[in-house]
């Protein structure tokens, strides 16, 4: 590898060729600070709060985009940077809406941690500050132009990660903002919710629709049961909430800190309904393969990934798994099966499900997902950012508890649903099970070759005589790879996952942000989903079928996969929505 | 979210033949988007939300994009213009001699904002920098009628003079 050597204040590092002076100076121990960069997502050099001197340079530099060259002396910490970075931050400040006391990223922003850093005069620049019209109609993301820094982080994320690119900015000079075309609301817009917009913002201009103060509400009413459940991912990310190291596992301690929410809280452990969209999911493929049915099958766990199909590739519908997701199974077997079996009202049973994802709060207000009877099968989804407000509004000093189990009947579950969380996990799961369908005797457990980092992986089994064609995608700008691959018939596949988050679930748009400090340097997607992988390897079962509430429902209710009950209550149907506005 | 005043969109076959025309000519180059637009304007007198979209579907990039583009350069109007084109000067000659308050007495006069046009197509209002006749500040354009020195007093009067050889009351 070709490398450059140069000098960060004195220390001399030498770095591979391509570098930019912010990774270089990471070499040396120096973090300059950044507000538009973010790793893999943006790099436009616009804010410029990572300005830097150098040695026969003219003028400042911005870090985040100047390539580390041979020879280069560069100095981050000199009177001059720190006087720029300061009157930039006191520029940002000008318009910006200082509501730190009820901003639910106070303590977690990274204009407020610089501000104070750079011990900036908030009001040095007094000026005319617009007013933006917040933007909350729709039941997933709030955008609050108000405290927008313009970093552009959001339509980078939107646009290349995802491909989606509903958010632009609008205008120019002191009327510029971000927002969808034609300043439609979010809700009007082709948006799937996925939420990466939001894990990006640095400020508070962008956050989930808060629904906390309607499960209080449920909490505190007498005739309400109040039943969560935890999604596989959450387990491997709450703890990072109580600053706990990134991938510490705190299942115990969840499911403790969530009975403490309040008298009779119960809580379930959606890995149950991880394995049970696997036995109908795997059942699909097998009928599907066998009777001619339509393939590539895709996975429909998703909820941005379902809703980016219906807005950009209604012909692939067919395609989607008519499996309803793990979060929508529960509630439907919570709103059904539970309350019949133990006589209870689904009306006055209030359903709350724990998710890393702001478009599962779309989800539950799919129509589908309503009973004949009128009521929702979810009654609120929560992100994982929202379960942590409540358990530390509650008081509940979450890192102290004791480890609990989930409660009976749904707490026991498998390692194949635990890794649904990460991306392949869904993939890898129902191999397990398939194969075991076609093949008695099938021995491997761990599809490594479907793990991974890459962005799209590809493999071919042999079992029992049947070669299967799968295909992995995380992100939806590749997953509209592998579209348009198989939609030019370029591609033969018989099972495709795809998540519409980079690295699936663990790095859902409803998880704890990381400030750029950490995600810039830190594989905290590895981390996250190696929490979720040891899991795995260490639980009592790791095929979806072996878990014995799997085996309980099935004997009890819904006899068999893809039977009549099965089909009412597990699977789903999709609808084309258009790529323009409503 | 607040919608502004816009007469329905009309089209005809041979303006859509035209955009099909300019986009397919334009659609490998790189940065299309900019020509494709102008072109779009020149045919339609703007750019609304039904044009975009073919703009938008005909390369390739998301609406967002091409909205982006289109309310970056002030040349670009997103609404109709009027058969008559007021326009008044906020220059700085003009602006210290009260052009605000003769903008706002035409908003008043016709019940639209400027950028925007009237529901009968008749007028439409946009304000502009300097028309290079300082010495008659404050300015307003209509068509190509110059009248200089206005107080608002004077704007009524004026329209309404527009108005008569329409034969109508606004």
């Amino acid at each position: 590898m070709e490398t450059v050597h140069l000098k960060i204040n004195n220390i001399p590092v030498e770095v591979p060729k391509g570098y930019t002076i912010l990774q270089a100076a990471k070499e040396a121990n120096i973090e300059i600070p950044t507000l538009c960069y973010l790793k893999d997502i943006n790099c436009i050099g616009a804010c410029r709060v990572c300005m830097v001197e150098a040695k026969n340079r003219r003028g400042l530099l911005a870090a985040c985009v100047y390539p580390a060259e041979e020879g280069l002396e560069v100095f981050t910490n000199t009177p001059a940077v720190r006087k720029s970075r300061k009157t930039t931050l006191e520029l940002l400040l000008s318009t910006h809406h200082k509501k730190c006391l009820s901003c639910v990223r106070s303590n977690n922003c990274e204009l407020q941690r610089l501000a104070a850093e750079y011990g900036v005069d908030e009001d040095r620049f007094q000026s005319e500050k617009p007013i933006h019209e917040i933007d909350d109609l729709s039941p997933y993301i709030v955008r609050d132009n108000n405290k927008c820094i313009q970093c552009m982080r959001c339509v980078a994320a939107c646009k290349e990660v995802q491909s989606v690119s509903v958010i632009g900015a609008i205008k120019r000079g002191f009327s510029v903002h971000v927002g969808s075309a034609f300043d439609k609301s979010l809700d009007d817009s082709p948006c799937v919710g996925c939420g990466q917009c939001v894990v990006s913002c640095p400020v508070g201009a962008l956050t989930e629709k808060s629904q906390e103060d309607k499960v209080w509400d449920a909490i505190a009413d007498p005739d309400k049961k109040v039943i969560f459940y935890t999604a596989p991912s959450i387990k491997a990310t709450l703890g990072e909430s109580f600053d706990l190291p990134i991938g510490t596992n705190v299942e115990g301690k969840m499911a403790a800190a969530i009975r403490r929410l309040g008298e009779d809280v119960t809580v379930f452990n959606m890995d149950f309904t991880a394995d049970l969209t696997i036995i109908e999911e795997a059942n699909e493929l097998v009928e599907r393969i066998k009777n001619g049915g339509t393939l590539p099958m895709f996975t429909s766990c998703c909820p941005g990934w379902v809703k980016f199909v219906e807005h950009y590739y209604p012909e692939f519908i067919p395609n989607l798994s008519t499996c309803k997701s793990p979060q929508a199974m529960f509630g439907a077997v919570l709103k059904g099966y539970y309350c019949e079996k133990n006589n209870l009202d689904p009306n006055k049973v209030f359903v709350v499900s724990v998710i890393p994802c702001t478009a599962k709060k779309f989800e539950v207000t799919r129509p589908q997902l309503r009973s004949e009877e009128a009521y929702d099968d979810v009654d609120v989804a929560l992100t994982t950012r929202e379960l942590a407000r409540m358990i530390k509004r509650a008081g509940i000093q979450l890192t102290d508890l004791e480890d609990e189990d989930y409660d009976a009947p749904f707490n026991k579950a498998t390692g194949g649903g635990a890794i649904f969380g990460a991306t392949g996990g869904v993939l890898e799961a129902a191999l397990r099970t398939a194969a075991r369908t076609l093949d008695g005797d099938f021995k491997k457990i761990d599809f490594e070759e479907v793990r991974g980092p890459e962005a799209i992986r590809t493999v071919t089994y042999e079992v029992a005589g049947v070669k299967i064609n799968v295909a992995v995608a995380s992100g939806l700008a590749n997953a509209r790879k592998l579209l348009e691959k198989t939609k030019k018939g370029e591609a033969d596949y018989q099972m495709v996952e795809i998540m519409a988050c980079p690295g699936g679930c663990i790095n859902g748009g409803g998880q704890p942000i990381r400030s750029d400090s950490v995600s810039n340097y830190v594989d905290y997607k590895a981390l996250r989903s190696k929490a979720l992988y040891d899991y795995d390897a260490n639980a009592e079962y790791r095929c979806c079928e072996e878990s014995p509430v799997i085996k309980m429902i099935y004997d009890e209710y819904f006899e068999a996969p893809g039977k009549e009950k099965a089909h009412k209550y597990l699977h789903t149907s999709y609808v084309e929505r258009g790529k323009y506005y409503k | 979210m607040a919608e502004k005043t816009v007469p329905a969109f009309k089209d005809t076959p041979e303006q859509q033949q035209k955009l099909r025309e300019v986009i397919d000519k334009n659609k490998e180059l790189p940065g299309a988007l900019l020509p494709v637009l102008h072109e779009a304007q020149e045919i339609y007198g703007y750019l609304p939300i039904e044009v975009q979209q073919t703009v938008a579907d005909g390369l390739g990039v998301s609406l967002s994009e091409v909205y982006g583009v289109a309310t970056f350069y002030s040349r670009f109007s997103l609404t109709p213009k009027g058969k008559h084109r007021i326009s008044v000067c906020l220059g700085t000659a003009c602006y210290v001699k009260g052009a605000d308050k003769i903008l706002a007495e035409v908003e008043k006069k016709l019940g639209i904002k400027s950028g925007e046009c009237t529901a009968d197509g008749l007028f439409s209002i946009d304000s502009c920098r300097c028309v290079g006749a300082c010495g008659l500040a404050p300015v307003m354009m209509i068509d190509e009628d110059v009248y200089g020195k206005l107080t608002p007093d004077q704007v009524d009067k004026i329209i309404d003079k527009y108005i008569a050889e329409e034969g109508g009351s606004n």
